[in-house]
Parts: structure tokens; C-alpha cells; sequence
């Protein structure tokens, strides 16, 4: 992978300067690097891989549901569709993306420190994740699974035929990239921080990618663990969760939410992160109520853990642990409402710019408070019980995930991408991709809030006819947004080629990261930085006229 | 720090060092942070084990009662012993790093290492009896006619026996798998103190292997009378 | 609206009205919310967009704002929560004296037994007005019994009878979904609920029936020679089961129970677990030998041998019971 970056010249003149890209050439030195940033590509790459099969199945998922008769594919065929999109977006996309892709880049530069605390053990994690992919797609080419991403008992030990022990074992093995992932992050923000680089001056992301790190580390066990039960309960046929020798299904469900709960919180987290550093560089200030934003993340990681039980309201828990659950479900929205007012906030009196990272983190701003706001009526255990397990628990979730994290994670990418790959890509295309991503997800996704309330189920691939007109719209805004998705796609690979050479700031943005090369060199700084200001320092960089950032694009 | 553009300079400082920390000091914390950071993603992996073994043994607890009495408990108890004598070496093995003392330190090793290893024997022959007296859960499973200790004429149900065993098995062979692991650890650690790489300057990865060792002591600490002791006193 | 494209699903049944209130006070309530950002983002990002000379104000929080806008907000979730609570617990609450429905869930079908002796497959027939509770137990996977038009949903677990109840207030007939994924045919297994006026639901009920539940449960019990040990003097070998429904009873272990339609089922099909004080441990397992339909006819003649007076089901008047149950939703009709 050979790149010709060069320094801003004027007259055509480049002069290829030594950066992490062009340090070294050949498939074994990128297959075993220990450089955090080339880890990230690699990761790049391979989640971009499993979006997009994800996102194929999604399609067919979409198309299937254009008529209310099963006429596309066969329901066994569709019950594999659903659950292998949900289980390679969430386990291969969504958990990894923005730490393993931006926080394996962005975590050692922003505190000052020339890699991870373990480079060997990030290598490995990636190493982990590939294995888990390549056994997943084993899977879904040899069969795959049809229990839901979700694989509830005794459908999932005692009753499927479908390759159940080799998905969960792709997953347990994925976990652990997860696991090693979060621990790298943790020490490496303890132990790593360049002098003066005190914990009140840390960027706002890596007070998101900390507290997402504390999630990997004390939730992903859980899961692994109950993959093992279940694998160990087909396998053997013994009864851990079978009611009919003795077991009880629902441990399966407490085991299984209280992960997959504070997941939803790894795959959030670290997108506000991103929100909060695009919001403040394109506004030119710090963001309002640092320390309140900072703790907000803390907390979610926290009572994130303390509320897998609100999705088990009608699954045959007492009506005292429902209430326990509901109550404490409101709690976590709290810190999430706070950020996106301090998000807000931090508008007023800005000076604020629409670049495309901007345009993504407005997406983010509308999408997430829609999801999350939806998040109250599922807490509210009246509602739930109508409206749980239909297409509005679809929707919810898919405007946190996609609407929040993934416009999060592409505002991050192309907020970051002048940095990793020294080029510039096309505003204009850009805005473009931000504006046609809005849309579609929302005509998308809005209709199934609808379906939801209506009555219809997830996971039908037939449905009565009066459903059909909403499922239509939902399919043409699916297809909206897969344009709005290829788009990037296409021109971050152009800009590689083709794209403008990047100064090394060009957003003249806050932060140790731009005060790097574009590309960076292996080692990130050529001298160990010393903090002296803190973070979002933007008075002091716009108070410096002749640095201002040249248009971009 | 040095760029590695700039030919020729490097820093003097031990080999020891990995280049991307500050010093020899930010990286034998940062080795010991991360150590127990795994440590406590082990304690939730287990964590889920004890969670669904405590829920059953409240639910069933004659019957886990009828199937903990079929189990040895001096075997277990053996063992016990033999974990914590083999924490002590691993105490001492480090103590000898600590003060130059190469002889005891591989000593020591090896005698943690032996300790492991009579663990698994022990370990393995309580497998073997279980296997004989089909305690084994799967097709071959049987336990009837057992007697509910202290209920006389009340036997334990089968059903809830075979529960008590698939934890039994999951739990002490998860166990036993980080044991392996943990002898396979002390065997790198044997061959590097050989070869003299640990000095009291440097044995970080003597520090850390410990306490992975220690762990996996305790865990089985917690093990032994949840599985083995349950009423038996009467 | 247009012919096939609703928007709201129909409301038949009391609960609805008390879930359709939260809901539009959920919907008012995020509405607000949401145009209060919207229109506060819009408005920043626009009257404070990049000008040449005018820099930013490096504002760097607020704490007063921040709890204001911590608390408030809270409180909101508070009232959400608790009028959730009190809509949930109503809805989990089946009244005294309803008509029981035996509901047994297979991959996929439903299959459901009246207390009169109907047996329906995939349908409901139900009279307009009556507090009617589902007791409802699957054959094999987690199923779901979902009934829109009456906003109501209950996982139906192998192994164990889960409870709901609704109250229909609008003859019609109505979705009946499984909401939980139980396999391949998870999206056909839909039925209906015929709410129908109560002479038309009388006239249904007299066309063809095999008899009470409970009659086909005093069947059972005498043919698996329940009866042997289990009789209504006080030299049985096992207890004496008349009146024992719904009453505590001392188990052996110390423990106290009540024993209601799981302990019924418990001990037909696990007795040794909870065996009653002063009985020896004598009683056979009937797992296996029994089928959730049985179970069922068993638990019913059980519990018609603890109710005082045989009394017929009551079809309570349906306006001005309606109006009670949706104190809390003043504006639903």
C-alpha cells in the first residue's frame, strides 16, 4: 500500500515525507504491525467488510417486507436474514467500529503518547476479530443461524437445527477482541498521558472511549460466558435453561441483557464522543459544561449496567422487578439528556461552520434525541407491554445505532480523515452523502414507529395488508440510504488517489492529534509534548490570523 | 523520544524497555494495571457461572445437597491445599527475584509448577469416579435412590442432580482449563529465569503471572465449599 | 384515513384507552422536546454562523442550567414512570371472578380451552364487557400472546403458566400476533379475538361444547387415580384438595406457599420439590404421562373444588365499567 503524501508546495512539487503509511512497504509489514494507526486501518477494512454484508442482508430484509405475503424467500431463509444482519452488524460492526477504527488511532495521539500501553495485544485483538469474522462467515455460508441475534432458550439449545455453537463461538471469540480492546484503552489512559496532560484536560472523547472501555471490560465476560452455557446445553442436552429438565429460560435472558444492554452503551458512547469534538472545533469553542459531559459519560457506563431487565417486562418477571427496572431505566436517560443539551449549548454564541463533520453531528443531534426520546416510551411499562417486541423497538433502536452512532462514527471519519490518510475529500460530495443519509434514514426508519404502535411484530416476514403502504416507504428510504452510504465509500477511496494533499491541521482543530504531520509519523511526536493548556483551547488557536484553516475541499 | 527518521540516536536505557514507553516505571504499571484489569474480566466470566449455580442451589438446594455429598470432599479439600501451598512458592519464587536469588527462584517455579500438576492429577481422578458412577451429565446420567441429606426417605430429584453437575463439570473445568493455561505460563517463566532474565530490577512478568496464579487460587478458594460442602454435617 | 392505511390500531378493550393516554402525553411531551432542539440547534446554528471578526464566546458551563436541566427533566420521567407503573400494574392484575381461557402455545398454533369446555384453535370467541383471563403455558419455545386492540402482550413460557387478562369493550374481531421468534412459521402463527355481543357470544358458546373444563378435569383426576390418595376425607394418602386452591399451605421444607395455578401444576408434574407438610414423599411424577391440555382440565377441576358457590360467569354492564377503568385517561373516549 504505497502512498504518496505530500507536504503542501506550491508549483506541483511533492516531496514524499516519511509517514506511518509509507514507512513500510509489504503485506507483512502491515499483517504484523505493532502501530496502532496501521491497526486501525486493518480494522477499517475489515468492519467496513462485514457493514457491508450486514447491510446486504438488510436490503433483503427490506425487500421481502415490499408485500405482506412471504413471496421473496422462504421463512426459514428470512429468519437467517434478520439474524445474521443483526448479529454481524452488532458483534462485527457496530461493537468495534468507532474504538477499534478512530480510538485505536486517536486514543495514544490525543494524550500525547506514542502508541497503546499494548501494541502486540492490539495486533492480537485484531487477529481475534478476523478469527471471529472468518468463523462467522463460515457460518452464514454453511448455513447459518435463525434464532434471532438475540438466540433465546429452548429455541436456541433444544428446538433449531441451525448452526447455533459455531455463531456463538464467532461471537465468543470476537468478544474477546472487545475485551482486550477496552483493556488497552484503560491503562493506556492511565498509565500513557503525555506531562500535563491531567485528566480535566482529556479530550471529551477519551472520556467517552474510557468509559466505553469499563463496559467491554465487566459486560463482555457475561456474554461469553452464556455462549459457553448454551453451546455446552446443545451440545450435551443438558438442562441449565430447558423448563423440561429443570432449567429455567429466563436465566438465559438475565444472563444474555445484562451484556447486551451496556453493549448498546459501548456501541453510543464513543460516537458522542466524536460529537463533542466535531461540535466544539466547528462551533470554535470548548464545550459547554465540560465536566458535566465528561461525568454524564461515566454515568451512563455505570446505570448502563443496572437496567437489562426493561427488556424483559413482559417476559414473565415479577411486577416488582419490572417496577425496579422501569424506575432505574428513567435514571440512565438523564446523563444522555444532559449531553445533547450541553451539546446544544455549545452552539450559542459559537462560530460555527457546516462542514460535512458538522452536518453529521446535526444529523447525530436530531436522530439520537428521536431515539433516545422513543427510549422513554419503551421504559414506561404501560407502553411497553403494547409496543415491545414490534417494529417501534426496531425503530428505536435503529435511530440510536444508525442515526446516532453510525452519523457519529462517518462525522468522525470524515472529521479524521484529512489526518489518517493525508488527503482532503470532496465537500461538496460530502454534504451531499450527510444530506441524503438524513433523509433516507428517516423515511426509513420513522414509518416503522408507526407499524409499531399499529400492532405489526418484529421479525414477521409476512403481515397483514394493512401494513403494506408504511413497509413500502420504509423499503424506498432503505434504498436512499444505502446511495447515502455508498457515497463515502466511494470518495474516501477516490481521495486516496486523487484527493488534495491535507495540511496538517486543516480545521485548525484543538487537540494533540493536529499537531501532527498529516499523516503522522510511526512514532506520532517527534518529541514527547508537554500539556500546558487545556482542552478545546479555541480562543487561543482562533486568536492567530494567519493559521486559519484554509477552505477545505 | 526518538523518531526513528533520525538515524543513529538511541536512547540509553535497557533492553527491557519497549520503545513506546516513557520509563522502565510507566511500563511495569502499566503491565500490572492490565493484569488486573483481566483479572476482572475473568472475576465477571466466572461471575456468571456462580450467578446461575447460586440461583439453582437456592432453588434445588436437597437435591444440589444429595448431588454435593457424592463428591469428595477430602479430594477437594487436598486440593485446596495444594493451591494455596502452590501460592506460597509463587510468593517465594518472586521474593527470590527480588533478592538475586536464582537457585530458589527456579526452585520455586518448579515446585508451583509440580503443585499445578498434582491438582489436575487429583482433579482428574475425581473426574474418573464421577464418570464411573454416571454423574456425568448426558445420556448416560443416572442418580436415583439418592438420599436428601438430613430428609430422610426424600430422594433428590434427578432432574435437578443432573443441573448440579453440568455446573459442577463447567465450573471446575473452566477451572482446570485456567490452570493449563497458568502452568503453560509458568513454563515460559521457568525456561525465561533459566535463561536469567529476571533480575530484582526487572520480573515484571514474574509479578504478573502471580497474580494471574493467585487468581486462579482464589477462584477455586470459592469453588471448594460452594461445591463441596453443602450440609454435610448431616 | 385511507381505506387500508391506518395509523392508530384499534381500541377495544379497557386497557387501551389508560395505554393510548400515556402514549399521546408520551408523544406531547417529545414533541416539545424535540422542536425545543430542533428549533434551538436551527436557530444557533444560524444566527451564529461563522462571520468574519466576530470569534466565538468561550462559555465554559453553567451548573444552575446544568441541574436545572438535569432535575426537570427527571421529574418528567418520574411522573412517566409512575403513571406507566399504574397503567402495568392494571393490566397485571386480572379482577376477581373472570372467565379463564386456557391458553397452550406450540410451534405454531395456539390452542384454547373455555372453562365451559370450547375448545378454539387459533380464534378467541369473547363476549363484549367480561374480564377474561388467559392462563396461558407453551408446549415447547417462548411464544408471545399479542392482541393489539387491546394493547396487551404476555410471554407464554414452557414449564410454568404466565397470566393476562383483558376486558373487550368493542365487538369486532382483532389481530391476534405471536410476538416472541419461536421458529420458522413465527409469522403465521396469527389468529383472531371475536369480541361479540353477549347474546351472539351465548349463542356461539350453546352450539356444540364437550362439557366444563373442570368436568374433563374430574375425568382425569379419577382415570390416573388421582383420587386414590388425594380424597375429600381426612384418610387420603395425600392431601385433601378440596378448598386448597388460592389458600397457603406448609410445605415440608418450612416454607409457606400459596397454592395457585404453577403450585397445582408443580406438583402434578414435579411433586417432590414442594411437598406438603405431615404427606410422605410418595406421590409419582406424571411428566410425560400427562399433556399441557390435561394439566390445564386438572388445575380447573382443582379450582372448582375451592369455589364457594358454583356460580355461572358474570358479563358486567359494559358502559359504566368502562368509564371506571379509565379514570386515568380522561380524554379517551
Amino acid at each position: 500500500m504505497s502512498m504518496a503524501t505530500a507536504t503542501a508546495q506550491p508549483a506541483g512539487q511533492t516531496i514524499e515525507r516519511e509517514n506511518y503509511l509509507n514507512k513500510h512497504y509489504g503485506v507483512g509489514s502491515w499483517l504484523l504491525t505493532t502501530d496502532h494507526k496501521r491497526i486501525s486501518l486493518l480494522y477499517l477494512l475489515s468492519i467496513t467488510f462485514f457493514f457491508f454484508i450486514g447491510g446486504f442482508f438488510a436490503l433483503l430484509i427490506r425487500l421481502e417486507l415490499l408485500t405482506p405475503a412471504g413471496d421473496l424467500v422462504q421463512a426459514d431463509t428470512y429468519n437467517k436474514l434478520f439474524t445474521m444482519h443483526g448479529m454481524v452488524m452488532v458483534f462485527f460492526f457496530l461493537i468495534p467500529s468507532i474504538p477499534a477504527v478512530l480510538g485505536n488511532f486517536l486514543v495514544p495521539m490525543m494524550i500525547g503518547a506514542k502508541d497503546l500501553a499494548f501494541p502486540r495485544i492490539n495486533l492480537l485483538s485484531w487477529y481475534l476479530y478476523i478469527i471471529g469474522g472468518v468463523m462467522m462467515l463460515h457460518c452464514m455460508l454453511t448455513g447459518g443461524v435463525d434464532t434471532g441475534w438475540t438466540f433465546y432458550t429452548p429455541f436456541s439449545t433444544a428446538f433449531t437445527n441451525t448452526k447455533i455453537v459455531e455463531a456463538g463461538l464467532a461471537i465468543f471469540v470476537a468478544g474477546f477482541s472487545s475485551i482486550l480492546t477496552g483493556l488497552n484503552f484503560i491503562v493506556t489512559i492511565h498509565r500513557m498521558r503525555a506531562p500535563g496532560m491531567t485528566w480535566s484536560r482529556l479530550p471529551l472523547f477519551i472520556w467517552a472511549h474510557y468509559a466505553t472501555s469499563i463496559i467491554q471490560i465487566l459486560g463482555t465476560p457475561v456474554i461469553a460466558i452464556t455462549i459457553v452455557l448454551v453451546a455446552v446445553e446443545r451440545t450435551l442436552h443438558l438442562g441449565i435453561f430447558d423448563p423440561k429438565l429443570g432449567g429455567d429460560p429466563l436465566l438465559f435472558q438475565h444472563l444474555f441483557w445484562f451484556y447486551s444492554h451496556p453493549a448498546v452503551y459501548i456501541m453510543i458512547l464513543p460516537s458522542m464522543g466524536i460529537v463533542s469534538e466535531i461540535i466544539a472545533c466547528f462551533s470554535r469553542k470548548r464545550i459547554f459544561g465540560y465536566t458535566f459531559v465528561a461525568i454524564s459519560s461515566i454515568s451512563i457506563a455505570v446505570f448502563g449496567f443496572l437496567v437489562w431487565a426493561h427488556h424483559m417486562f413482559v417476559a414473565g418477571i415479577s411486577v416488582y422487578a419490572a417496577l425496579l427496572f422501569s424506575l432505574l431505566s428513567y435514571s440512565v436517560a438523564v446523563p444522555s439528556a444532559v449531553k445533547v443539551f450541553n451539546w446544544t449549548a455549545t452552539l450559542y454564541k459559537g462560530s460555527i461552520r457546516y462542514d460535512a463533520p458538522m452536518l453529521y453531528a446535526f444529523g447525530f443531534l436530531g436522530l439520537f434525541t428521536i431515539g433516545g426520546l422513543t427510549g422513554l416510551f419503551l421504559a414506561a411499562l404501560g407502553i411497553d407491554v403494547h409496543v415491545t417486541d414490534t417494529y417501534f423497538v426496531v425503530a428505536h433502536f435503529h435511530y440510536i445505532m444508525v442515526g446516532g452512532a453510525l452519523m457519529g462514527y462517518l462525522g468522525g471519519m470524515h472529521f479524521w480523515w484529512p489526518k489518517i490518510s493525508g488527503r482532503l475529500y470532496p465537500e461538496g460530495w460530502a454534504r451531499l452523502a450527510a444530506l441524503i443519509v438524513f433523509i433516507g434514514f428517516n423515511l426509513t426508519f420513522f414509518p416503522q414507529f408507526i407499524l409499531g404502535y399499529l400492532g405489526m411484530p418484529r421479525r414477521y416476514f409476512q403481515y397483514p395488508q394493512e401494513f403494506q403502504v408504511l413497509n413500502v416507504l420504509s423499503t424506498a428510504g432503505a434504498t436512499v440510504l444505502g446511495v447515502g452510504y455508498l457515497l463515502p465509500m466511494i470518495y474516501f477511496l477516490w481521495s486516496m488517489r486523487y484527493g488534495k494533499p491535507a495540511p496538517d491541521n486543516p480545521w485548525n482543530a484543538a487537540g494533540l492529534e493536529w499537531k501532527t504531520p498529516s499523516p503522522p509519523t510511526t512514532f506520532n511526536f517527534k518529541e514527547e509534548p508537554i500539556v500546558t493548556w487545556e482542552a478545546y483551547n479555541y480562543e487561543e488557536l482562533d486568536a492567530r490570523p494567519d493559521e486559519e484553516a484554509p477552505s477545505v475541499g | 523520544m526518538s523518531d526513528s527518521t533520525a538515524v543513529g540516536l538511541h536512547h540509553e536505557h535497557r533492553p527491557e524497555l519497549l520503545h513506546h514507553f516513557a520509563t522502565e516505571e510507566q511500563q511495569r504499571d502499566s503491565a500490572s494495571l492490565g493484569m488486573w484489569i483481566f483479572l476482572a474480566t475473568e472475576v465477571m466470566f466466572f461471575g456468571g457461572l456462580f450467578c446461575a449455580y447460586l440461583i439453582y442451589r437456592g432453588w434445588y438446594f436437597g437435591d444440589f445437597a444429595a448431588a454435593s455429598k457424592s463428591i469428595d470432599a477430602r479430594l477437594g479439600g487436598a486440593n485446596t491445599a495444594v493451591l494455596i501451598c502452590s501460592s506460597l512458592t509463587v510468593v517465594l519464587a518472586i521474593w527470590a527475584a527480588q533478592t538475586s536469588r536464582r537457585a530458589l527462584l527456579i526452585g520455586m517455579l518448579i515446585l508451583t509448577m509440580l503443585f499445578g500438576v498434582t491438582f489436575l492429577g487429583i482433579k482428574g481422578v475425581e473426574y474418573k469416579a464421577k464418570f464411573d458412577e454416571h454423574h456425568v451429565p448426558g445420556a448416560s446420567f443416572s442418580f436415583a435412590h439418592e438420599e436428601i441429606p438430613g430428609h430422610p426417605g426424600q430422594y433428590a430429584n434427578p432432574r435437578h442432580a443432573q443441573i448440579f453437575f453440568a455446573l459442577y463439570f463447567i465450573m471446575t473445568g473452566l477451572h482446570a482449563l485456567h490452570m493449563i493455561i497458568g502452568l503453560g505460563l509458568f513454563a515460559w517463566l521457568l525456561y525465561a529465569a533459566w535463561r536469567g532474565r529476571f533480575t530484582p530490577e526487572y520480573h515484571t512478568p514474574l509479578e504478573i503471572g502471580g497474580l494471574y496464579w493467585h487468581f486462579v487460587d482464589i477462584v477455586w478458594i470459592y469453588l471448594f465449599p460452594l461445591l463441596y460442602l453443602i450440609d454435610r454435617h448431616k | 384515513m385511507f381505506d387500508n392505511f391506518p395509523l392508530w390500531p384499534d381500541r377495544a378493550s379497557t386497557a387501551a384507552g389508560n395505554v393510548d393516554a400515556l402514549f399521546i402525553f408520551l408523544i406531547i411531551v417529545s414533541g416539545l422536546m424535540t422542536a425545543l432542539i430542533f428549533s434551538a440547534v436551527v436557530y444557533f446554528a444560524a444566527r451564529y454562523r461563522r462571520r468574519r471578526g466576530v470569534p466565538a464566546e468561550q462559555i465554559e458551563g453553567s451548573t444552575p442550567l446544568e441541574l436545572t436541566w438535569s432535575i426537570i427533566p427527571l421529574g418528567v420521567f418520574i411522573v412517566i414512570f409512575a403513571w406507566g407503573a399504574v397503567v402495568y400494574f392494571k393490566s397485571r392484575t386480572p379482577p376477581r371472578d373472570s372467565t379463564e381461557v386456557y391458553v397452550v402455545a406450540k410451534q405454531w398454533m395456539w390452542k384454547l380451552e373455555h372453562s365451559e369446555g370450547q375448545r378454539e384453535i387459533n380464534e378467541l370467541h369473547v363476549p363484549v364487557g367480561r374480564d377474561v383471563k388467559l392462563i396461558m403455558t407453551s408446549q415447547d419455545v417462548i411464544h408471545s400472546f399479542y392482541v393489539p386492540a387491546f394493547r396487551m402482550k404476555q410471554d407464554v413460557l414452557p414449564g410454568r403458566y404466565t397470566v393476562a387478562w383483558f376486558r373487550a369493550t368493542k365487538p369486532g374481531t382483532y389481530h391476534l400476533f405471536c410476538a416472541e421468534y419461536c421458529g420458522t412459521q413465527h409469522s403465521g402463527m396469527i389468529g383472531s379475538i371475536v369480541v361479540q355481543e353477549p347474546a351472539q357470544y351465548e349463542a356461539w358458546m350453546n352450539g356444540g361444547t364437550t362439557g366444563p373444563l373442570s368436568a374433563t378435569g374430574e375425568k382425569i383426576f379419577s382415570e390416573l387415580g388421582c383420587v386414590t390418595c388425594h380424597r375429600s376425607d381426612a384418610q387420603g394418602r395425600g392431601p385433601n384438595l378440596q378448598g386448597v386452591f388460592g389458600k397457603p399451605v406448609q410445605l415440608a421444607d418450612g416454607r409457606t406457599v400459596t397454592a395457585d395455578e404453577n403450585y397445582i401444576r408443580e406438583c402434578i408434574l414435579d411433586p417432590g420439590s414442594k411437598r406438603v407438610k405431615g404427606f410422605q414423599p410418595i406421590m409419582p411424577t406424571f411428566q410425560g404421562l400427562v399433556s399441557e391440555e390435561q394439566v390445564n382440565a386438572l388445575v380447573a377441576y382443582i379450582k372448582s373444588q375451592s369455589q364457594p358457590i358454583p356460580t355461572g360467569p358474570r358479563t358486567t354492564a359494559a358502559a359504566p365499567q368502562v368509564q371506571d377503568m379509565n379514570k386515568a385517561g380522561s380524554q379517551v373516549q
